[in-house]
């Protein structure tokens, strides 16, 4: 149960949701102070995959289209124009076309046309000299052919085969247009946008400062003068700022359910909502080293873990259990509770599933005397440490000896992918609740994210399919028998979904919290400060 | 005098020389390199682009070259090029020394002010309930890491004033930062206070037993004049040599301070800069550093000599 204050302010918020916000008088002026939480990698979106650079970078860039800032789902239907002021499929559905907005201006007083929508797309898809730094993101794009022009306000997709949720993967703000004119370098130290906001200054470790575009092209916007963003990497020192007043706005997801109470007992006029982050603890498990090149050990493993144990543990019982898709209702894919039932480890019967575990365990010599040793590997941050420990007690239970092996955050990835590891407890984040996203970005065969480097053709041969599926209930169809074949490999299962609560001042007003995805609503170009 | 001025400074040398030597090896046996934590925030490790960005940054040459070009660099005050800003490095560590160093020599002054008074009263008044007390404050300035008494601070600040004391990095003027950096100074100072007024107090306690001391009284000399003219001005040569060390500490031992007040100083850069392992930015930095604590004790040494004539420095 949630504390009576809590529950209050909740309420609160959603009375003040039903508001029409379009009717209230918006004012003009003032600057937006947010708190970052770490030091930020580089400004470059494109070359970044961690919201420590979208969140504050979001804001000086513009899409081609967008998820409307307004709505706290994203799906197709919630994808409004930005750059392109409209966009069609022809009828092979090979080819989507944007006709782009005119008389757009870069911060540096250039035009804006297809060419720099051309020019992206050519650096995301390895087909320009300036090419990324780091690509995270290249897996998206595998299905463009190429990008052509017609005149300057006209960019046509040409893809390999039909993808219909291709539209999706523009809307999100990992995919900001850059301008072509300037190198991929500059946009990682001094980006340049469209967007409402223009870059003034980044002090590494200390601040980011943004100040209001005067030649934005949506006429009246941004309300705000200009958005401070300061470091802060002490999680009490940042929160007890906020309840100071110092900030407008907390950190996305940064007031864990514990934490929430003493935030609204401090500050009861803050708006807090506790949302799901489309980031899930997962375990990536190394199937090509011992002892892990054994199924039996991985159907084990998989038959031990409680999953609600964690999620009462880390978040109180307010995080999800799901499978590789945000369940409902804010995720649009999950596959409902009845049939992820179905899914192998998915039993409710943990007692039951860890009989099992055992007799395998017990088969293959091992016992509560002559455990497996193991090392759980994490990286040495809370957040990940915390639910490894969980992890590491619940396979005690099967006669498995873990070993908390805690490595330098920095070279966290570095390791991973050398595949030094033989099991480790992972968080990831998805940018849009789109099986074509998830799916592609973390098991494709293909891909550079895929960390456990699983392959299996005939998994990937399915998300190729309900890529070109248009039926949406035909879609979930394949998505959930991709679902159970991933449970059944152990590839990368997903332990929960976290939920985290995102505060705000009273003040701070036309900012909606997007609930599937805590990656594409940090345009601030309709909030507003009422003071 | 001059001679042993003179190998003091060759000494110095080999000692920055060996420093520079030491850095540089270990942070290149440190597992992970840049690259690795350039590719880290990207989620993945591309091994192509990795080896391009190696190549850019020079880090494919074979150490000594890498060594060299860094000294050479060092000698015509080049400092690099940050990894991660992509900036000049010199413009990454300047602006960040002026706001340690402020609060290193505020903390210096807390130390002092507060740790040598309370010392000497607590010697003068010993065995009374006074000294006690001040000794209970002075092991409980000892026992208390000063980041949770620096949380302490400003969980009172923002319950009872209901504001935060953090820094800006645009105070508007001396005064406004030095007063914003007096609270997280007198943290940090609190903790040398309590070494300072322990060393003093048992410092003052064995000269107040010495016989020129009696002499002084039994010439009739005031006990201020005593305590003050004749006791401190002995007592307080190892007091000298611990603040040295203190102060040399505290550029080190700002990190916690810095990191719960939010102030972007040298300190907490230098372990952000070790995290990113941004060689150019921790090689100069710790350079930095040595030839400060270097410095700083060569200057204690002089002090010593001048407090005590009995020292000379012939040999």
């Amino acid at each position: 149960m949630l504390p009576k204050h809590v529950l209050a302010v909740a309420v609160a918020f959603a009375i003040a949701g039903l508001a029409p916000v379009a009717a209230l008088a918006q004012k003009h002026g003032g600057t937006l102070r947010i708190y970052h939480r770490d030091n930020l990698p580089s400004a470059s979106i494109h070359e970044e995959a961690t919201i420590s650079t979208v969140m504050p970078f979001m804001g000086i860039f513009n899409n081609l289209v967008l998820y409307d800032q307004s709505k706290k789902l994203n799906t197709p239907d919630t994808i409004v124009p930005d750059l392109a002021e409209s966009w069609s499929w022809d009828a092979t559905r090979t080819r989507l076309t944007f006709k782009l907005r005119q008389g757009v201006k870069w911060h540096d007083g250039k035009p804006f046309t297809a060419k720099d929508v051309q020019c992206t797309w050519n650096r995301l898809t390895g087909k320009d000299k300036d090419e990324f730094r780091k690509n995270p993101r290249a897996i998206w794009w595998h299905n463009v052919k190429e990008v052509t022009v017609n005149g300057d306000h006209e960019a046509t997709f040409v893809l390999n085969r039909p993808q219909p949720s291709f539209l999706s993967l523009f809307a999100t703000g990992y995919s900001p247009v850059y301008p072509c004119h300037v190198s991929t370098q500059v946009m990682r130290t001094n980006p340049i946008g469209t967007g409402p906001f223009k870059f003034a200054e980044f002090k590494r470790g200390e601040s980011v400062k943004f100040v209001r575009n005067p030649d934005y092209w949506k006429k009246g916007r941004p309300y705000v003068d200009a958005i401070e963003w300061k470091v802060i990497e002490s999680l009490s020192t940042r929160v007890l700022a906020f309840v100071a007043g110092e900030f407008d706005m907390t950190w996305v997801g940064d007031v864990s359910i514990p934490l929430l109470k003493d935030v609204t007992a401090q500050a009861p006029k803050a708006i807090c909502e506790v949302s799901p982050e489309y980031v899930s603890g997962n375990l990536i498990i190394n199937p090509k080293a011992a002892p892990f090149n054994n199924a039996q050990i991985r159907k084990a493993m998989a038959l031990a873990i409680d999953r609600k144990a964690f999620v009462d543990i880390l978040f109180q019982g307010k995080a999800d259990i799901s499978g590789v898709m945000l369940p409902a209702p804010e995720g649009q894919w999950g596959m409902p509770p009845e049939v992820m039932r179905t899914v192998p480890g998915y039993g409710t019967d943990i007692a039951k599933n860890r009989a099992e575990a055992r007799k395998i365990m017990e088969g293959l010599g091992y016992s509560a005397s002559n455990p497996l040793k193991l090392k759980i590997s994490t990286r040495n941050i809370p957040i990940y440490r915390d639910p490894s420990v969980i992890l590491i007690d619940q396979l005690k239970q099967i006669h498995v000896a873990g070993e908390l092996e805690v490595i330098d955050t920095s070279i966290w990835h570095a390791k991973v992918t050398r595949g030094e590891f033989s099991v480790g407890m992972n968080l990831t984040g998805v940018g849009v609740d789109d099986p074509d996203v998830n799916l592609y970005e973390n098991y494709a065969c293909s891909s550079e994210r895929n960390l456990t480097k699983y392959c299996n053709k005939e998994v990937d041969a399915l998300i190729d399919k309900q890529s070109q599926e248009g039926d949406v209930a035909k879609r979930k169809a394949i998505v959930w028998e991709i679902e159970k074949k991933l449970a059944e490999d152990l590839a990368r299962p997903i332990v929960y979904y976290r939920r985290g609560g995102t505060c705000w001042q009273p003040h701070l007003k036309g900012f909606v919290l997007h609930h599937n995805s805590i990656y594409n609503n940090w345009r601030f170009e309709d909030v507003w400060l009422d003071k | 005098m001059g001679a042993y001025l003179v190998r003091r400074l060759a000494l110095m040398m080999l000692t920055l020389f060996g420093i520079s030597v030491l850095i540089f090896v270990l942070l290149r046996i440190v597992p992970g390199n840049i690259t690795d934590i350039i590719f880290d925030s990207a989620g993945f490790v591309n091994e192509r682009q990795k080896k391009k960005i190696e190549r850019e940054l020079g880090l494919d040459q074979p150490i000594v070259t890498q060594y060299g070009r860094w000294i050479a660099g060092l000698a015509k005050g080049d400092l690099g090029y940050a990894y991660v800003s992509e900036k000049p490095a010199i413009d990454e560590i300047l602006p960040r020394i002026p706001v340690t160093a402020k609060l290193a020599v505020l903390a210096l002054f807390f130390s002092v002010i507060i740790g040598v008074p309370l010392g000497v009263v607590s010697a003068v008044r010993q065995d009374t309930t006074l000294d006690y007390v001040l000794r209970v404050i002075s092991l409980s300035g000892l026992s208390l890491p000063s980041f949770w008494l620096g949380l302490l601070i400003l969980m009172a600040f923002v319950h009872f004033l209901g504001w935060i004391p953090l820094y800006q990095s645009s105070p508007g003027n001396l005064g406004k930062e030095l007063a914003l950096l007096c609270i997280p100074a007198a943290a940090v100072g609190f903790r040398s206070s309590a070494l300072v007024m322990r060393l003093t107090r048992s410092s003052m306690l064995e000269v107040l037993r010495q016989d020129y001391i009696r002499t002084a009284r039994a010439k009739g000399a005031s006990d201020t004049s005593v305590h003050y003219d004749h006791a401190l001005r002995n007592a307080v040569l190892p007091v000298v040599t611990i603040i040295g060390i203190e102060a040399a500490f505290l550029i080190g031992g700002l990190i916690v301070t810095e990191t719960v007040f939010n102030i972007p100083g040298v300190a907490r850069f230098l372990v952000e800069a070790i995290r990113w392992r941004d060689y150019p930015i921790v090689q100069n930095l710790v350079m930095f550093i040595a030839i400060v604590v270097v410095v700083v004790n060569f200057l204690v040494d002089m002090t010593y000599a001048m407090l005590d004539p009995r020292i000379r420095y012939e040999g």
